[in-house]
């Protein structure tokens, strides 16, 4: 199984600890876990470069998960790393805007690691 | 002049409706059962007051004004961080606060995404932790409150739903 190095952006400490606890509880192998509380610390991060897969929350401050992907398109460390949009607010309008902007899929809060487990295999053809 | 779109405009109130009852202890359920792997049953018979070490609160605002609350015992709160985080990381003395704080947040926004005319018009706010119960929480009326029982392996907890009207 191959291994993912993974990058997590949520203001909540505590959501990205859920996120990565999912990720481990689904199985799936990580070599390295970098965390971010807003996309422009996110933005730092995904410079380290050699990432599999990137979790974004939608609404935080100073750069929220929106600003954050659109942004993403200049960096050429992000180029063909898929981006899971992660939302607590069941705003469909902010899903689609965040589909149309670049993001692979969402996962929808409350959400359990077997759907985790899904949208990861569905992106990376990992964990199946 | 450009013309005024409906993204732009202030949404409509929605008023109370009975059924959010309802709609908030599916809602809270399915949170706990997802979140925590622990589903917790409905405690209907419980008559008491909402009480505990710990309350968790976030607004809301919009088509709905008000707030949600969950409420129990420091060591429910302390539970809920061992499940959702793992022994480790619950021993952090914040997270049980920080994971409490996380399923209120959760709790409603599902109760919103379950109402076609919340879902997109109903903002939610950061939560907020009260640790300690010795206060009183009055809001300006009018007010509707809808408040869920439950029990978690035998400790309850309460879901609350603040609605000013």
């Amino acid at each position: 199984m191959k291994k993912l190095k993974v990058l997590i952006v949520d203001d909540a400490s505590v959501m990205r600890k859920i996120i990565e606890r999912a990720l481990r509880q689904a199985g799936l192998e990580l070599t390295e876990v970098l965390e971010a509380s807003n996309g422009a610390e996110g933005l730092a991060q995904v410079q380290t470069g050699g990432l599999d897969m990137i979790f974004s929350d939608i609404n935080m401050p100073v750069m929220d998960g929106l600003e954050f992907l659109k942004s993403l398109a200049g960096v050429d460390a992000a180029k063909g790393v898929p981006v899971i949009m992660i939302t607590t607010e069941g705003s469909e309008a902010r899903v689609v805007e965040a589909l149309s902007a670049g993001a692979k899929g969402y996962l929808r809060k409350p959400f359990t690691p077997e759907q985790v487990k899904e949208r990861v295999a569905a992106l990376l053809g990992v964990g199946q | 002049m450009s013309p005024i779109t409906k993204s732009s405009a202030a949404p409509a109130a929605v008023a109370y409706d009975p059924t959010w009852k309802t709609i908030l202890e599916c809602a809270s359920i399915e949170v706990f059962e997802m979140m925590v792997g622990v589903r917790p049953q409905l405690n209907s018979a419980s008559t008491s007051e909402p009480s505990g070490e710990q309350t968790a609160m976030v607004g809301m605002a919009g088509a709905l004004c008000g707030m949600t609350a969950l409420r129990c015992a420091k060591a429910t709160a302390s539970r809920f961080a061992a499940l959702m985080l793992g022994e480790a990381a619950a021993a952090d003395p914040s997270s049980s606060g920080d994971a409490l704080g996380e399923l209120c947040n959760m709790v409603a926004g599902n109760f919103k995404s379950k109402i076609s005319t919340l879902a997109d018009h109903c903002m939610l706010s950061v939560p907020t932790v009260i640790t300690g119960d010795s206060y009183s929480m009055d809001t300006s009326s009018p007010t509707e409150c809808v408040t869920v029982p439950l029990l978690f392996e035998g400790q309850p907890l309460w879901v609350s739903l603040i609605i000013h009207t």
